[in-house]
């Protein structure tokens, strides 16, 4: 045979696995209003970029009749390509070949693209869609997925590793995208759980839809499992491109500096956004985008924990990690889940080398039976120990109130905070003024003819005196007291003198945090 | 500044606020200190906590009642079996944690039980 007859035979070879499942399936996946696995991949990365492997896989199962079935790639696609220029690692479940179940050869390919992608030290992006473990397969498809959640955590903290869900993604599944670093999830499309609702169903008698156990809303919403929220699987991918700007090939690179913009200064107005009573609300995020070049901010998980923000901004073309209270939802505190949020990005900035930002106007800890009982106190310590654990460059910007626990807990200079500034309006203390009063001055107050004038005038003396910043800055908790307008300045000149930060640990194999 | 109008188109605005409607409520936090704030769902639908009646037994896992071993107005003790609740392929030993007189059963033998439901009460 001729090397053009070879070359012939190849390309009807690959015609028929690209086919996937075939015309009937692919028709059902587009009837979910879902995109085929190649269309997914082809979508996401730049133009003519995408290079696929191990299209000739098949599988090796003989049981049931399984030795009779062809598999095209055996439901799974891997290759390698670009976004932005930037090489990634990619895999994406095909559910249009025996709806995407992970059998032994399913989960080889993808554990080869993850091991490639560690070698090649750039980011994995797993695109999941799949009915779960190839029960055929038995005990194989279970190896696996253990195969899988191993090299999700040897990478972890390596190289991003990105999952998408695009499908239903359940029972063992789910703990590949939880071991990874962030999760995007499309309305109506994604579908999380452990047990889904027939189990459910049979255990407990409970009728509940796929959609309201785990579906793309429960996850961004409720459970936090999820980090970006789309409508769409295009918004989704646009998404995912914004990310891969900001974040850098791995743990031993930077980020890729952006093109330096300024703020928007007419839209976002520093010394105007934060209102003068500590009681009064506002939007965090303002603040942010008065700060960040361009006014851009790139939020992560903005619908769950939302009294606090975490998200990405940059500070002269370099990416920057923003950790801000949020007075305009539960009054900005830090609670269980708040704290477990922000816990985990800051460990995300501190693994990938991305400087940390904090704005503090809080309260302190929410109180309540339902948060104690919740575990508050190991919930809130690991906030405590990502920022004590940190060794970026940790900035601190104290906004208006930073009161007891919650000051400590955001990155005080006590847990060595690189700079610690605060606005002229900034009330670091024990407690609010109130509170406090009420305390010191309880005698006073009970023994006074008009025992409410006296607390008044109590409070009133207690905030003249320890409501502000200067009591902190006396003691050089507090480097700088700062104009608001400076304060883009400031970070600016922070970033780059800590550009060569070493903050040497004690020699250790692992930390032991609170989780 | 507090009652700026809130952007709902945007995405950036949290979907929370969207669906509540704008509309602020008072939090309060440490020491009654109250604070102009959004409340989110979860904190507005948090069980109050309530003093646990030791005389009333509530199933800790869902499941199905295999068999009951008490009747109404019999007299137990502390560690008494109580019944089988069939759970998660296993057969778990109910026992009493309280001595009295059984006042009632709440459940059936083949009942099928979500977690937190009231089994039997003790006089």
């Amino acid at each position: 045979m001729s090397l053009k007859r070879k070359i012939l035979e190849l390309q009807k070879k690959r015609e028929k696995v690209l086919q996937g499942g075939g015309e009937k399936a692919i028709e059902k996946q587009v009837a979910m209003g879902k995109l085929t696995a190649r269309e997914r991949i082809i979508t996401l990365l730049d133009e003519d970029s995408f290079h696929e492997y191990d299209l000739f896989v098949e599988h090796e199962a003989r049981d049931f009749n399984m030795d009779k079935k062809t598999l095209h790639g055996d439901g799974v696609i891997i290759g390698t390509g670009t976004i932005y220029g930037a090489p990634i690692c990619i895999y994406a479940q095909d559910f249009t070949v025996a709806g995407g179940s992970l059998g032994l050869m399913h989960a080889r390919k993808i554990t080869k693209i993850m091991d490639h992608a560690m070698k090649m030290r750039v980011p994995i992006i797993g695109i999941n869609d799949s009915g779960g473990a190839r029960i055929q397969e038995g005990v194989n498809s279970l190896a696996g997925y253990g195969e899988i959640f191993y090299r999700n955590t040897t990478a972890s903290g390596v190289i991003p590793q990105i999952s998408v869900i695009l499908g239903p993604c359940a029972g063992g599944a789910v703990y590949s995208p939880a071991l990874t670093d962030f999760v995007f999830v499309v309305d109506k499309i994604s579908k999380m759980f452990i047990t889904g609702p027939e189990v459910i169903k049979t255990v407990l008698g409970e009728e509940i839809s796929m959609e309201a156990l785990g579906g793309a809303r429960v996850h961004s919403e409720k459970t936090g499992n999820a980090h970006f929220f789309a409508e769409s699987e295009i918004e989704c991918f646009d998404q995912i491109k914004k990310l891969i700007t900001y974040i850098p090939w791995n743990n031993s690179k930077k980020a890729l500096p952006f093109e330096v913009k300024a703020p928007k200064i007419d839209q976002y107005k520093i010394d105007e956004i934060v209102p003068g009573n500590p009681k009064e609300p506002y939007d965090v995020r303002d603040v942010v985008r008065a700060i960040t070049d361009d006014s851009d901010f790139f939020e992560i998980q903005e619908l769950w924990a939302a009294n606090i923000v975490i998200g990405f901004g940059r500070l002269d073309g370099q990416t920057v990690g923003f950790v801000c209270n949020q007075p305009l939802v539960l009054a900005g505190v830090l609670d269980v889940d708040s704290s477990d949020k922000a816990a985990r990005f800051i460990r995300y900035c501190d693994a990938f080398d991305i400087p940390l930002v904090t704005l503090v106007d809080l309260p302190g800890y929410l109180p309540g039976v339902d948060q104690e009982h919740a575990g508050v106190i190991r919930h809130g310590a690991k906030i405590l120990y990502a920022y004590s654990e940190a060794t970026v460059p940790k900035i601190t910007v104290i906004l208006r109130k930073a009161y007891g626990g919650g000051y400590i807990a955001m990155n005080s200079r006590h847990l060595n905070a690189d700079f610690v500034f605060a606005w002229p309006g900034a009330e670091i203390a024990v407690m609010g003024p109130e509170g406090a009063a009420n305390i010191i001055f309880r005698k006073e107050i009970m023994e006074a003819e008009d025992p409410e004038k006296m607390r008044k005038q109590k409070v009133k003396e207690y905030k003249e005196k320890f409501a502000n910043p200067y009591v902190a800055a006396a003691k050089g908790y507090v480097d700088s007291v700062i104009e608001p307008e400076e304060t883009r300045k400031l970070l600016l000149h922070a970033i780059e003198v800590s550009m060569n930060k070493v903050d040497a640990k004690p020699n250790k194999k692992h930390g032991i945090p609170p989780f | 500044m507090a009652t700026k109008k809130l952007k709902v188109k945007k995405a950036s605005t949290p979907k929370i606020i969207e669906e509540t409607k704008p509309r602020l409520s008072t939090i309060s936090t440490v020491h009654g200190e109250n604070y102009k704030t959004f409340l989110t769902e979860k904190y507005k639908n948090r069980k109050k906590w309530q003093e646990p009646d030791p005389k009333k037994f509530y199933s800790q896992i869902p499941g199905t009642v295999i068999k009951v071993y008490v009747e109404e107005g019999q007299e137990v003790k502390e560690g008494e079996l109580m019944m089988i609740l069939e759970s998660m392929k296993m057969k778990n030993r109910i026992y009493f944690l309280d001595n009295g007189i059984v006042k009632k059963i709440y459940v059936n033998e083949n009942e099928r039980i979500p977690k937190g439901h009231l089994m039997v009460e003790l006089k």
